[in-house]
Parts: structure tokens; sequence; C-alpha cells
């Protein structure tokens, strides 16, 4: 059960923006936790041979970090109904202690019935949007 | 090298149901620097109504990526994994996956089509208990990225 309460929640209420860190070694680990090896995630070279800019994050790794802002919010996970993301830009991780930097927003936009609202999830990384029409149905209090 | 159409509407099924457990819930909560506790300690998940620790919302791609697999290693389909990027994910849960569920998944493809010298590949991952009680479906498109993206 969360702690939001549907009464309080207004459409144009914002969620406090959070910053991540995305580090190689987070994508090593993050492959080895989901079963996804995919060489792009972790390797420089396979990842500039085929046409991209360096070694890229998982998209379903900023994808659970976007998510964070939202359950992190309402406090159960159990609470999302939905969560879809489109990966509209890379989040491109350099070979460095600190790599790249993902900033996630979020804004409720619709109220439904059943207690549910949609929040409205933006990502961005160095710059870019890394995450388009992406949105959380969450079930409140 | 084009993905063979003929593997639209193919299904793959998990060989055997996959069981969630609590120490998977737990490394993927670390692998992700998630710490709810609803996903590690079992007395608050009970509390907040759960049967055991919960896993977090991505947590179910792990089945989809098995059903990828099945899909990838066929080489009939024409898969070229590396330059396979993510483009779109979506899940619709009827509930958290639990520690303690035992779960089949079905994995449907569901589109294949070619836009700006690129192919994009959907997969539809239902995942239910093995007495048939839906969890989540997972609906993944997949973008295969042209061979020679300079020579557009």
């Amino acid at each position: 059960m969360t702690a939001v309460r549907y009464a309080d929640v207004e459409v144009g209420t914002e969620l406090p923006e959070r910053t991540y860190p995305v580090r190689r070694r987070d994508l090593v680990r993050y492959a080895g936790a989901s079963g996804d090896f995919n060489e792009i995630h972790w390797n420089e070279r396979v990842a500039r041979e085929v046409g991209l800019p360096g070694v890229i994050a998982h998209g379903m790794f900023t994808m659970a970090q976007a998510g964070r802002l939202v359950t992190d919010w309402v406090g159960d996970p159990g609470a999302i109904v939905e969560y879809g993301v489109r990966f509209s830009a890379p989040v491109v991780v350099p070979d460095d202690d600190t790599g790249a930097e993902l900033v996630v927003g979020g804004t409720v936009t619709k109220k439904l019935d059943n207690n549910q609202v949609v929040v409205a999830i933006t990502a961005r990384s160095a710059g870019a949007k890394v995450l388009a029409r992406s949105t959380a149905v969450v079930r409140l209090a | 090298m084009a993905i063979n159409r003929d593997y639209l509407g193919r299904v793959y099924e998990l060989p055997e149901p996959y069981e969630v457990t609590r120490v998977k819930i737990r490394e993927f909560a670390d692998a992700i620097s998630d710490p709810n506790p609803l996903y590690r300690d079992p007395a608050r998940a009970k509390e907040a109504g759960y049967t055991d620790v919960i896993a977090p919302p991505t947590f179910p791609v792990i089945l989809g990526m098995e059903g990828v697999g099945q899909a990838v290693a066929d080489p009939e389909l024409g898969l070229d994994f590396s330059r396979v990027v993510h483009g779109d994910q979506r899940f619709r849960y009827s509930r958290p996956l639990q520690a303690g569920d035992l779960v089949t998944c079905r994995t449907t493809i569901t589109g294949i089509k070619a836009l700006g010298g690129n192919e994009m590949l959907t997969l539809d991952s239902e995942i239910a208990t093995v007495a048939g009680e839906h969890v989540v479906t997972s609906v993944n498109m997949l973008v295969v990225r042209s061979a020679a993206p300079a020579e557009k």
C-alpha cells in the first residue's frame, strides 16, 4: 500500500527530480543480473564497429533508474499498474570513474478512475533526451 | 541481412517454469542500486500485503530476455544481436512478481518491419503462474541497426 493519497495529487504535481550515476561497472553488474550480455554494453570495440559512439547503457538499466522516481515516490513498487518507455537516444557511458549522469523527472499528467494517476517521465543524459513518450500508471491510496 | 518475415507469429516458451527467488530479486535490486526494503525484507513485504519480497517493476525483462535469447539462437531468424538496440519497452502488471512464484513465459513475435534502413522486431511475453494467473505482460521492441549506417 502506498503512502501517497489520490486526493492529495493534482494534474501538474511534480515528482522530485533525481540524478543517478551510470558507470561501466554498473553496466557489467546489470548485464550479469539481467542476463543481457550484448557486447555493446561493455565492449568499446564492438560498440564502435556497429556504429555507436561508444559503450551504451542497457535501455533496461535506464528504465529501471527512471522507474525509481515513481517507486520511491509511492514507496510500494507493487502500486505500478503499467510502465512503458521509448529509448530515444543512447546513454553513452565513458570508461572512467564518473561515467554518465542520468537526470530523471516526472509530472502527474492525468487522474484516472480507481485511484490511478498517469505520471509522465523525462530522462536526460549529456543534454540528450534519452527517454520519450514514457509513462507510468500508478494506483494511489 | 533481413529478419526472416516467416517468423511473424512464432512462439517461444520457456522449456521449464522460472522460479522467482529472494536471492535473484536481491541481486537484481543491487544491480540497479535500488535499496527499497520491499525487495529485501520479507517481513516488510508481508506488512505491505505481499506473500514474500516483491521484484522490481523491470525484473520481468529477465523472462522476456529468455524468449529473445531463444529467438536469437535460431539462425533462421537472421537476427544479428550485436546490432540490436532496445527501442521500446512496456509492462502491464496484474501484480508484481514475488519470491516463490513459479511462472511460465510465452513470447510471441508480434511485429517485424523495416524503417529507415533499420529493422524493428516486436516481442510480447506473457508471464503467468503455473496455475494460470496472469502476472505481467512485457512488450519489447528491438531495433536492428543498419549494417552500413555510413552509406546512406
